[in-house]
């Protein structure tokens, strides 16, 4: 597509990434403000988006950030403190870059120059104190560079104050620092004067800082000290070269003793061309810019994909399992033990190339964990709470697809947790809990699944209003008994909403149940669990990828379907007295526990007698079990899903469709829509 | 169809339902194939009763027939499958649609094609963009988004 190549979105796209790094900066800003790193990261997400957005005629973009980056750059120096305030106008103003980005009428101006009214009042305020950052007024930041500097303190400045320690650390701050000291001038012990400093020092720097920052460190002692600072470029190459360029060694003696084929560091300090001191330092130098050199080749080592392109490779290589699947039926029948064997490489490979391809797609949930952060912090300060998010299982990876998709369905629960779930401080330490809520995000992988959970520690859910309003609706029998789980699951019911009034966040009703669907539309399943007056625990339990999943393929009829397999608890045989009783209710007894059945047979409407000895397959979804009767288990099947198309919208047994070895469709059960259908066909009772 | 306007003529692939002629426009045809395995989707509409596997992609087959109220006559050597695509919902979209017979790739003349008459017709006329005259046989140009839009 063009889009992959349009500059003017290639910036949107790096804008979009910047804007995220700089909100996550800022939010962590806010609880370490002297993080010189966060400090950094802020600084340069507003630097660059203002370049780019210069380069790609963003003016207004450019103009605004530039005010912005002004601040900031005040604050990396230390002159400006990151307080709170300046934390507030900062994060308000990334909302409004966000939106100029968007278009310029998208954006309010005159928020905007109350904002910039705002940033340039703050910056005006006197200078805090600073730990007097030496750094001469600071120019342009350039490409990286790795300098060569080598200083030594003149003998006697020991004695006169000068440590020497300070400079090498404010070296180190700059960037990737490799420090040798060079130990040659040390006398012998009897006439080592204890206060005289014989070192000196190579240093070896990589850093997008000019020149001046770096003759900038030694400013105070220019006087005491020799200094030599060259840039080395990328050249680093070999040991012989990078003496010769520190005019340590003769270039012709170099090559003479090269041309004994040894180790030219050894041969050379044996034949005293350089000392052992020099040698040392040389070779750091050669390990510093390689390694300088082999940290920017990791950052260009990641590639931006569209990811559309990512979509049709996992197409291909879903179209790859399939033909693979069926040249493993074709070779089962064979006996050429050459074919077999490749078949066999075929097989590994293509498997390889499938979990690879489905390892291209994740990404960590951290990415879209730390956009809670921002809502968490705005929405308790509106809701007048005083709410502490912490995450855990941030590195957890899913499914590209499955990550956009969980955002809404998240938002909603959070929500909810911020405005019904946590209470007022006064309310927690009415009932004796820290006056701070906590809200809990985790993610971790359990098997071919993911669990998320949002936990929080508020008032729980409100069990007799909830009856109530399920008794209201219709959707209870007043008085009739019902387990607990049961009953929380009617939180789940469309227009059912425990909030007494409703308020701007939530409380329309509207919520639940469209998180329910959305989660249903993931392959995935809700819970909630909660304890009155100690929070509530919402976990959704999500597929790993959308794209492949095991299944059990199984035969009604003359159709195959197949069953996702990480719904199927348990196969058994249908006897002969349980398909008798057909009068009324199909229940099983699966270890003293009435699991009703469907026929899929009478589902389907299949014509052909049924097999003598049909199966069920014991199917769970929300907890709730139910046996799918079938004609005969074939076997598991590594399913590629293949969704169906629009003028099949209104099937509702099938969640999509696949192909099999042989190259026919089969189509995959919806289990969640079957075991409702399975409990509705019955009253309402309970099984025990 | 747009008013016969000047004697511009396109390419259309006809084939046979139910004895009658009727043609697509063959720039929306990918490809026609011999009968193949169908899985029935039980549920589904009697006008796309099944999907077909086409170079690895699912794809709904759907029968023109039942539309048009004929009879659906068992499936015969001749019988074949015509691959079209087209815009259907804001998305392109694949449909094999069932054909008794597969003639050819004919010329048609824009200015041969007359709107459906008023009366007279056997079909739903909003199904039926156009008719034409190949030879001494009438030829109906099928509206099939408008048909699978329908639904």
């Amino acid at each position: 597509m063009a889009a992959a190549t349009d500059p003017h979105q290639i910036f949107l796209e790096e804008a979009a990434e910047l804007l995220i790094q700089l909100e996550a900066a800022l939010l962590s800003l806010e609880a370490a403000p002297d993080d010189r790193e966060l400090i950094a990261t802020a600084f340069r997400a507003l630097h660059t988006i203002k370049g780019s957005g210069a380069m790609f005629g963003f003016d207004a973009v450019a103009e605004f950030t530039h005010q912005l980056e002004s601040a900031f750059d005040r604050v990396r120096n230390g002159q400006l403190a990151p307080s709170a305030e300046l934390i507030g106008i900062a994060l308000a103003a990334k909302d409004h870059i966000r939106d100029l980005i968007g278009g310029p009428d998208a954006a309010d101006p005159a928020a905007g120059a109350d904002l910039l009214c705002r940033v340039s009042q703050l910056v005006g305020a006197p200078a805090a104190p600073s730990q007097a950052a030496p750094v001469a007024a600071e120019g342009r930041r350039e490409a990286m560079v790795t300098w060569r500097i080598r200083f030594g303190l003149a003998a006697d400045s020991l004695e006169r104050g000068i440590n020497p320690l300070p400079l090498l650390d404010e070296l180190r701050s700059f960037g990737p620092c490799t420090v040798l000291a060079l130990t040659d001038a040390v006398p012998p012990l009897a006439e080592l004067d204890p206060v005289a400093c014989y070192l000196r020092w190579d240093v070896m720097l990589t850093t997008d800082h000019p020149r001046g920052d770096i003759e900038g460190v030694f400013i105070f002692v220019a006087d005491e000290c020799e200094l030599q600072l060259e840039a080395v470029g990328d050249a680093g190459g070999r040991l012989g070269d990078i003496l010769v360029r520190r005019g340590d060694a003769h270039p012709e003696t170099v090559e003479t003793i090269a041309a004994g084929r040894e180790r030219l560091g050894t041969l050379l300090v044996r034949e005293g061309v350089v000392g052992e001191p020099q040698l040392r330092s040389a070779l750091a130098e050669q390990k510093h810019v390689r390694e300088a050199a082999g940290s920017q080749a990791a950052a260009i080592g990641s590639v931006r994909v569209p990811a559309e392109r990512l979509d049709n490779l996992m197409d291909q290589v879903g179209e790859l399992v399939i033909a693979q699947a069926r040249l493993k039926q074709l070779v089962a029948a064979c006996d050429d033990g050459h074919i077999k064997a490749v078949a066999e490489e075929i097989e590994r490979l293509s498997n390889g190339l499938r979990d690879t391809t489905m390892g291209i797609r994740t990404v960590p949930i951290g990415s879209l964990f730390d956009r809670f952060r921002r809502l968490v912090r705005d929405l308790s300060h509106d809701l007048g709470k005083n709410v502490r998010l912490t995450m855990s299982g941030e590195e957890t990876e899913l499914d590209k697809t499955v990550i956009e998709r969980l955002n809404d369905p998240l938002v909603h629960i959070v929500r909810n947790s911020l405005d019904h779930g946590i209470e007022d401080p006064d309310a927690r330490e009415l009932a004796g809990k820290p006056r701070q809520g906590c809200l809990q995000l985790s993610a971790a992988h359990s098997g071919a699944q993911v669990l998320v959970k949002v936990r929080d520690d508020g008032r729980g859910l409100d069990r007799d209003r909830l009856r109530a309003k399920a008794e209201e609706m219709g959707l209870l029998v007043p008085g009739a008994p019902i387990t607990d789980a049961e009953l929380l699951q009617t939180i789940f019911h469309p227009g059912l909403s425990t909030a007494a009034q409703v308020t701007s966040v939530s409380g329309r009703g509207v919520g639940m149940d469209v998180v329910k669907r959305a989660v249903d539309g993931l392959r995935g399943s809700i819970e909630v669990a909660s304890v009155p007056g100690e929070g509530t625990e919402i976990a959704l339990t999500l597929p790993l990828t959308l794209a492949i999943i095991d299944g059990l393929l199984v035969r009604v009829g003359n159709g195959r379907y197949v069953i996702p397999l990480s719904a199927v608890e348990e196969c058994v045989e249908l006897s002969t007295a349980d398909d008798l009783r057909h009068t009324g209710r199909n229940f099983l007894s699966i270890r003293g526990d009435l699991v009703p059945f469907i026929r899929l047979r009478q589902t389907f409407r299949s014509p052909l007698p049924a097999d003598p000895y049909q199966k069920v397959v014991i199917v769970a979804a929300a907890e709730r079990r139910v046996g799918l009767v079938v004609d005969q288990v074939i076997g598991d099947h590594q399913t590629v899903i293949k969704s169906l198309s629009r003028l099949h919208a209104d099937v509702a047994n099938f969640s999509g469709a696949t192909i099999l070895g042989d190259g026919t469709v089969a189509l995959i059960l919806d289990v969640g829509h079957l075991v409702a259908e399975g409990q509705a066909a019955e009253p309402p009772r309970q099984a025990s | 169809m747009p008013p016969a306007s000047g004697n511009r003529s396109f390419e259309a692939l006809t084939f046979a339902l139910s004895g009658e002629i009727f043609a697509v426009d063959a720039y929306m045809v990918r490809e026609i194939l011999d009968i193949i395995p169908v899985t029935e989707v039980p549920g589904a509409q009697d006008f796309v009763p099944g999907l077909i596997n086409v170079r690895g992609r699912v794809v709904p087959l759907a029968d023109l027939r039942v539309k048009f109220g004929m009879e659906v006559a068992a499936i015969s050597p001749d019988t074949r499958i015509v691959v079209v695509e087209m815009e259907l919902f804001g998305e392109a979209t694949i449909v094999g649609l069932l054909a008794d017979k597969v003639y050819e790739v004919a010329e048609l003349t824009e200015a041969a094609i007359e709107d459906p008459p008023a009366i007279g017709m056997k079909w739903r006329p909003d199904f039926i963009k156009g008719v034409g005259k190949h030879g001494n046989d009438f030829i109906f140009i099928p509206a099939i988004e408008h048909i699978f839009a329908a639904g």
